[in-house]
């Protein structure tokens, strides 16, 4: 242990903790701006200067490791002066229409700034004889450089969570700026659209691209019928913004909210969980039947899950050679918005044309998603807008609802029916683990042996995660399968799911079927989700998002009565032709760069 | 204060037979060559002046199998053109320097890093290289050297920006602690000395510590070559005793009328008239890696201080916040001071900004500008303002 003393009170902690984590120790508070918990140490914005006694410079609490016998002061003169010095510098480069600002209130410069630089100006105003430019170019989210304070959290973000490095450090000095290949527009380059950026950029200069405004015409609209659907990771997230803890369940108090709203339905996402799984589930056995039986040399293995827009464009960019790999499902999202505009417009007799579809997302790349040419089966656009978690809090405030006092209420129907399978796609190893619940009781007729349908080693924050499950018992179709071990891998996290696809592409991959979520911790930790993000509120999430699945009465989508009856009405059976035309598609290869 | 005057010494570029120095070198051990640089009192040559011996204790006290001699030959620093004449005419006794140092540390490779602008030197460096490494083979070193190139940033002169640089990533400087000695380049412990440091070693093991360190003063031992420009009727490149005073240095140099020197280039500082004779060229007054800038009369002391921060808000990095924006506001500043846009008291603003910068930047670049800004402002303050 090394020992140190911080304003004069002792504290011990490991070899290699920083001065900024043992002051935290001591509950004394260092502030902070480019150091973010998932990322590596910058150490470059400096706000977060300290006083070693006997050291000339000041040193940055982030990044210098504690040493035996070191005495820091947080709060001398010297501190003081330096701190608000740098945080008037970073103003005076920031464009700072606070008022204006989607982030306002929300932003940690603000924050500093009212701390430390209230008050006459110092500095002399840097922005005014620099252009700037807004790239409004990506349907997910803006980049406005006049607000960029260049921490570098974006850009350590893309690289190490995402292995994309779509932004970088362009330039150097007075021209330095977080810029993309060539300068191109971020609708132009590798850009996932996953958002990570956005949920760790310090102020307004990474933002959603916001569709509030449009969301509210089409609700005042009284010729139209809008229905919402919520993904399962947003109701376990969006209480964060009234006050609630992270992992606080709010699904009956947000339904109860969407219907105040003046949404005329309001409907699941989980609805087409359920129904992805019907629909990958049967995809996957398939293909194990093509391979293992045909011999059909066209289908390839491992399959790929779908679900995650993010990583959908990570795949059509890097590892195109790979996308055959790719279950044909659509997101549930994507599901849910075809569906909504046939099935649901037809049994309640809407000209569907009038039906507005609207989806509240953990997700920024759900935006670019319903943006894509390949999402119009239903004859129309299948998502007309998609909100994330943070522009549904925004909205539930507009409206002036008191959300902590609102009674909790049941979802609509049709296509408001979910299980606790659906539940956990929010999670990490939630599609996998769904999956799972129904492939192996399609197979067996018995339910996959774990203990109360837990499937554990799917579950949790590693990395990339593997599991094996003999199948044994098969019905007579399935006969093929007996006694065969199903390897499966799951990752989340782009950097994650690189390492895997890598393997692939090198036939060192031992999997039948993969799950990749681009988001880390999966969609509860989407680029949508509420800010800040840590590992401890993900971790929280999931813990919320696993209480709900075993609060459900059902826990398995086959048995979803709402999803049994729409194949029985609508779809007729699992990758039937109609199946395949509303609930599936392909993708295309992009340029790598 | 010792004051031994203007002593012109022939050190650098005096002609040696290297095989029969390294040969001696081969024979001590690694200690002991580390003692001998020690006892010679050799600081840095660069300009940051950390004793040499030292550097290479540290390097040679880390465990791993794996370290590396840097030869920082980036010569950046506006003004400094030593290094570029060093390669030129003894590029030998930097390699054989080189070879000295990876005894002492324990390293088998080095690599010099060279800036992009010399890229003209390389033919004739490469070539004599190849003898080189010849040479040293049939002495029984294991040693080999490789050029590395720069891409015209004056940020890769500072070591962890050149280690970056080297490892193909964009030149910026990184956190310290760890220092080069224990993770420079690679993440190896690397010991990094400016191309003079090096040849001087080589020296210091030819004629011994001991005549060595009879040069110059206590705080700086023996001799250092300058760089020489400027309003000065003898510009160039000249080997002196460490030791005198800058007025000592205007009498060889000046033209009659040097109203100011800057020492030490951009990054260092301006010593006025009236304080040439109190002020000791080395590590008791003003340091230098070399560059000695004269100015006389009919110059502008604003022209000279804009030129500089123009430089700086240019070469920064741009990661750190102090010396990114701090450049640009000292640079707007004085702009705005001088015409009047802002009250003159606005320097002493600017003024207590070079202090932030000097102890928040995160690297020598930002740390240094307020060099610079503070004894031109404070000493030609009406130049400025009026």
């Amino acid at each position: 242990m090394i020992n140190l003393t911080i304003n004069n009170q002792r504290v011990s902690v490991e070899p290699g903790t920083t001065v900024l984590e043992a002051a935290k120790k001591l509950n004394i508070n260092i502030p902070t701006l480019c150091h973010h918990p998932d990322l590596c140490v910058a150490g470059n914005c400096r706000v977060c200067v300290v006083e070693q006694t006997g050291a000339k410079a000041l040193i940055a609490a982030c990044a210098m490791p504690v040493a035996e016998g070191m005495d820091i002061h947080t709060n001398t003169m010297k501190v003081r002066n330096a701190r608000k010095h740098i945080i008037e510098l970073l103003l005076s480069e920031h464009r700072s229409d606070c008022t204006k600002c989607y982030k306002n209130q929300k932003c940690e410069l603000q924050t500093l700034a009212n701390e430390f630089a209230f008050g006459d100006t110092i500095f002399l105003d840097l922005l005014k004889d620099k252009p700037y430019i807004i790239d409004r170019s990506s349907p997910s989210f803006l980049k406005d450089d006049s607000k960029c304070i260049r921490c570098q959290r974006c850009v350590r973000t893309c690289a190490e969570l995402q292995h994309v490095s779509a932004i970088a450090v362009a330039n150097k000095g007075m021209h330095q700026k977080i810029s993309s290949f060539h300068d191109r527009p971020l609708s132009h380059v590798v850009c996932t659209n996953c958002g990570q950026c956005v949920n760790r950029c310090p102020t307004g200069a990474l933002v959603e691209k916001t569709y509030i405004d449009l969301v509210w015409d089409a609700i005042y609209d009284t010729d139209k019928h809008v229905v919402v659907q919520t993904a399962p990771a947003v109701r376990i997230a969006l209480g964060e913004y009234f006050d609630y803890d992270p992992g606080e369940r709010v699904t009956g108090k947000m339904v109860t909210a969407l219907r105040q709203l003046g949404f005329d339905s309001v409907l699941d996402t989980d609805f087409s969980a359920d129904l992805t799984i019907m629909e990958e589930g049967t995809e996957l056995l398939t293909r194990l039947k093509k391979v293992l039986v045909d011999g059909d040399k066209e289908t390839r293995l491992p399959m790929f899950t779908s679900c995650s827009p993010g990583w959908i464009k990570f795949i059509e960019h890097k590892f195109p050679e790979l996308l055959p790999n790719l279950s044909t499902c659509k997101s549930p999202q994507q599901m849910f918005g075809a569906l909504a505009k046939t099935f649901y417009a037809s049994k309640k007799k809407i000209d569907p044309a009038k039906v507005v579809s609207v989806s509240i997302m953990p997700c920024t790349a759900k935006k670019y998603e319903a943006d894509r040419p390949e999402m119009r089966s239903s004859g129309f656009k299948d998502v007309d807008y998609v909100l994330t978690t943070r522009e549904l809090a925004v909205m539930i405030k507009q409206a002036g609802i008191d959300f902590r006092n609102l009674e909790p209420s049941n979802y609509d129907s049709v296509m408001g029916e979910s299980t606790g399978a659906a539940v956990i796609f929010g999670a990490t190893g939630g599609v996998m683990e769904a999956a799972l619940r129904t492939a192996y009781e399609i197979v067996t007729g018995r339910e996959v042996p774990f203990n109360n349908l837990n499937i554990i080693p799917v579950r949790g924050m590693e990395g990339v995660k593997e599991a094996s499950i003999t199948i044994e018992g098969c019905f007579d179709d399935w006969k093929f399968l007996e006694g065969a071990q199903l390897n499966v891998a799951i990752a989340h996290g782009l950097t994650n799911a690189n390492r895997l696809m890598k393997l692939v592409s090198q036939g060192k991959a031992p999997y039948h079927f993969i799950e990749i979520m681009a988001c880390p911790g999966g969609c509860l930790g989407g680029g949508g989700q509420p800010i800040p993000t840590s590992m401890e509120i993900r971790q929280n999430r999931m813990e919320a998002i696993y209480s709900e699945d075993e609060h459900m009465a059902l826990r398995k989508s086959h048995e979803n009565p709402e999803v049994i009856a729409i194949y029985k009405e609508f779809l007729g059976e699992p990758n039937s032709d109609v199946a395949h035309e509303l609930l599936h598609t392909h993708y295309t290869e992009r340029e790598g760069y | 204060m010792e004051n031994k005057g203007l002593n012109k010494v022939d050190l650098i570029f005096e002609e040696i037979d290297p095989e029969e120095v390294l040969t001696k070198a081969y024979k001590l051990s690694p200690e002991e060559i580390i003692q001998q640089v020690l006892d010679s009192g050799l600081k840095g040559r660069g300009g940051a002046g950390f004793p040499t011996g030292l550097k290479w204790k540290y390097t040679a006290a880390s465990e791993e199998s794996e370290k590396y001699v840097v030869c920082n030959a980036d010569e950046g620093e506006p003004g400094t053109f030593k290094d570029r004449e060093i390669l030129d005419r003894v590029a030998y006794k930097v390699y054989g320097g080189m070879v000295i140092a990876g005894k002492a540390i324990g390293a088998k490779r080095g690599i010099v890093y060279l800036r992009g602008e010399y890229r003209f030197l390389l033919p004739q460096l490469m070539k004599e290289l190849e003898s080189f490494h010849k040479m040293i083979k049939q002495i029984g070193y294991d040693f080999k050297i490789n050029y590395c190139l720069g891409s015209g940033a004056y940020i890769c002169g500072e070591e962890s920006a050149l280690f970056e640089s080297i490892e193909g990533r964009r030149g910026e400087p990184r956190n310290k602690p760890p220092y080069p000695t224990t993770a420079g380049v690679f993440g190896k412990p690397t010991s990094i000395n400016n191309v003079e440091t090096l040849v001087t070693a080589m020296m210091i093991l030819t004629h011994g510590p001991e005549s060595y360190s009879q040069l110059g003063t206590k705080d700086s031992r023996g001799s250092k070559v300058f760089s020489i420009s400027g309003d000065t009727p003898n510009p160039g490149i000249f080997e002196l005793e460490l030791g005198m005073t800058v007025q000592q240095f205007v009498n060889e140099f000046g033209d009659g009328d040097t109203k100011a020197v800057q020492v030490g280039g951009a990054s260092g500082f301006c010593v006025p008239r009236k304080k040439f004779e109190d002020t000791i060229i080395g590590f008791e007054g003003v340091p230098t890696g070399g560059s000695m800038k004269l100015f006389n009369s009919s110059r502008s002391m604003y022209n000279v201080l804009h030129n500089y921060l123009d430089f700086f808000a240019e070469e920064s990095c741009g990661q750190c916040t102090p010396c990114r924006v701090g450049c640009q506001q000292l640079l707007m500043g004085v702009e705005k001071v001088k015409k009047g846009e802002v009250k003159s008291t606005y320097l002493n603003e600017l003024l207590k900004l070079a202090d932030t910068m000097k102890v928040a930047s995160k690297c020598g670049l930002g740390q240094s500008v307020g060099n610079a800004f503070r004894t031109i402002v404070e000493n030609f303050r009406e130049e400025i303002i009026y």
